[in-house]
């Protein structure tokens, strides 16, 4: 059983985040593995564990500068990594790198693919549905488990009142939740061993796809950014056991008790 | 209004439009001449409210024979696309409405916008979508040829009733979908909750990691409820599996509006606070008196939730 999941690295989400020029998130800095992908590549390591033979591949659209989150993946025991970096790539929207990542992957046709429900910096969340379409695949979103039965993935999906079991046979794409099982860290031993684990470089002149990326394959713009609307600190009390009571009187001034 | 025609993805929930929905369709007939729904399942049992809230025309992709949306929703949309062509397209954040969205999105060649929580119209369709943490406000539009994808948050707009005649149904079949329709639901589990939804509640109770364990998750639950509000959380204890997903408040989970949001042991990360910004009043109870949740709460109290959230409880008890 061969996986590959879609792995972004993002900025420190920690840190302070700003906007360049041209109202791209700033990425100029350390990049990391976003935590959101985390758990798709271990979900992946365990289902070829259980299947007892395969591989997991990460691939990754976006700057080649730094790669230690790359290599975190490679470490925590995904068998080899790609990323398509380009500079004509800075702008590129979802579908944009959907597609992108439809020509990495459609090279290895993997029985399975997963990614993150959404990005920690992006959060559109609808780039994986738009690769699985590309693709021609049958997608699950919102994974809180999956499970492999010979060509069949088994999905329990989460729902506004509770969760769903969907079905689907392989190839197909799923994104998974935080819920969907714990990352382990990676080894010491781990880490040395992704030294030498394959990391290819691709740009997207190798996949003939410029006109589909960068700010004008997106076909979208941004016209403005505006201070929102913002509220201001009320008042605030220490609790000297009157804090309960100070919210009773409170919820009767504004008449919800 | 300058834009002739807006469709909206009308998600049916136990026999109704989701309130999304409905706040969509109420937007659109406020900026364009004419607004048509889509739908799946039974279209012909919501024509009415369809109608009611704005759709002239009801496209219904029909019975999805325990297959997921996405694929047959889009697929169908791209079908009618040959036939009328509206300048957008707006669909409801929600967990089969991204899906409608991405697939749509590759098959029509056209890109989404996701997140949007205000739509405007000025020489063509403006979005508005809250970044940073709600503090400020990015606008955007589409440009070059097709109808522009619009994912809406919950909560952009106030759902209002036209008190228009039902929608006129028109049958749109998903066509061929080949493998893409191959994932099917086999079965549908429901969490009992009782008292309010979370994202209807007029009182939001939520809680937090500063609530130190599971267990006292329970407080929170017998607060909101004898304040006939719902009881809501942060995604640190829904990870932490102390309660189900469907609770979570914020950029990934419910966006609320309530009366009065209570935050009991939350710190207020940017992705809570978009959840919950929009509360008309907030509380919040903590103990690190420089929490940033205290920059937007109206009334805080600094102190250990697990003293005063008891004492809380039996305040109320005592007057109920
Ligand atoms: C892409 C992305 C999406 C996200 N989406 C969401 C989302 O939808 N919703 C969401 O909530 N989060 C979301 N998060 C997570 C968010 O960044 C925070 O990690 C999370 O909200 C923190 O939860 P918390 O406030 O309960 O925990 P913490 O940040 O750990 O805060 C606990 C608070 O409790 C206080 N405290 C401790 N003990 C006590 C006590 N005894 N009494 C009173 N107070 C006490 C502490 O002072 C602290 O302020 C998202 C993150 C990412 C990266
Ligand atoms: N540039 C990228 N490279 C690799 N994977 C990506 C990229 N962008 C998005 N993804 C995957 O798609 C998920 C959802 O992303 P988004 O649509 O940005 O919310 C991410 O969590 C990743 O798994």
């Amino acid at each position: 059983m061969n996986i590959v999941v879609c792995v972004k690295q993002i900025p420190d989400p920690a840190a302070p985040q700003s906007l360049d020029g041209s109202y791209n998130l700033n990425r100029s800095g350390k990049l990391i593995l976003d935590e959101a992908d985390t758990y798709g590549v271990e979900m992946a390591l365990q289902l070829v564990d259980k299947a007892g033979s395969g591989e997991v591949t990460v691939v990754s659209m976006g700057s080649a500068n730094d790669v230690a989150g790359l290599r975190n993946a490679l470490a925590m025991g995904a068998a080899k990594a790609v990323i398509v970096s380009d500079d004509a790539l800075r702008g590129t929207d979802a579908l944009g790198t959907a597609k992108v990542l439809a020509a990495v992957i459609k090279r290895d046709a993997p029985d399975l693919i997963l990614c993150a429900t959404e990005s920690s910096d992006g959060y559109t969340g609808t780039m994986p549905v738009q690769l699985a379409e590309l693709l021609g695949l049958p997608s699950i979103t919102f994974a809180k488990s999956i499970a492999v039965e010979g060509t069949t993935v088994k999905v329990e999906r989460q729902t506004e009142s509770g969760y769903d079991e969907v079905t689907t046979p392989l190839p197909a794409l799923v994104t998974v939740t935080a819920g969907v099982v714990e990352p382990r860290y990676a080894s010491f031993k781990g880490i040395m061993a992704a030294k030498s684990k394959p990391l290819e470089t691709l740009t997207v002149t190798d996949l003939n796809l410029a006109s589909e990326t960068g700010p004008d394959g997106a076909r979208q713009e941004i016209i403005d950014v505006v201070a929102a609307d913002s509220r201001v600190a009320g008042e605030k009390h220490v609790d000297d056991g009157d804090g309960a009571q100070r919210i009773v009187t409170y919820l009767e001034s504004i008449k919800v008790l | 209004m300058a834009l002739s025609t807006i469709w909206v993805v009308l998600e049916p929930s136990s026999g109704s439009y989701t309130t999304t929905s409905l706040e969509l369709l109420t937007h659109a007939r406020s900026m364009a001449t004419t607004v048509s729904g889509v739908t799946w399942g039974d279209g012909a049992s919501l024509a009415a409210q369809a109608g009611e809230f704005g759709a002239t025309t009801l496209y219904d992709v029909g019975d999805l024979a325990g297959g997921l949306p996405g694929a047959p929703v889009a697929s169908a949309i791209a079908a009618l696309m040959a036939g009328d062509r509206p300048e957008a397209i707006l669909i409801p954040t929600s967990y089969d409405g991204r899906d409608i969205a991405g697939r749509l999105s590759a098959r029509l060649d056209r890109p989404v916008l996701t997140n949007v929580t205000g739509l405007s119209e000025l020489n063509g369709l403006v979005t508005e979508h809250p970044i940073f943490g709600g503090t400020q406000t990015l606008k955007a539009r589409f440009t070059g040829e097709g109808p522009g994808i619009v994912v809406v948050r919950a909560k952009s707009f106030v759902a209002e009733s036209a008190g228009a005649a039902p929608a006129t149904l028109v049958s749109a079949p998903a066509g061929e979908l080949g493998a893409t329709g191959e994932a099917k639901i086999s079965a549908t589990h429901v969490e009992e909750r009782v008292g309010p939804k979370l994202e209807e509640a007029a009182v939001v109770v939520s809680g937090g990691r500063g609530l130190g364990e599971a267990a006292n998750y329970a407080l929170i639950e017998q607060i909101a409820t004898l304040l006939h509000g719902a009881p809501g959380a942060s995604r640190a204890i829904v990870d932490a599996g102390w309660v189900p997903y469907s609770h979570q408040v914020g950029q990934t989970g419910k966006t609320v509006k309530p009366t009065v949001y209570i935050a009991c042991g939350i710190s207020g990360a940017t992705q809570h606070m978009v959840g919950m910004k929009g509360a008309k009043n907030i509380v919040a109870i903590n103990k690190d008196p420089d929490a940033p949740i205290f920059q937007i709460a109206d009334f805080g109290i600094v102190g250990d939730a697990l003293k005063v959230l008891p004492a809380l409880l039996e305040a109320l008890k005592a007057r109920a």
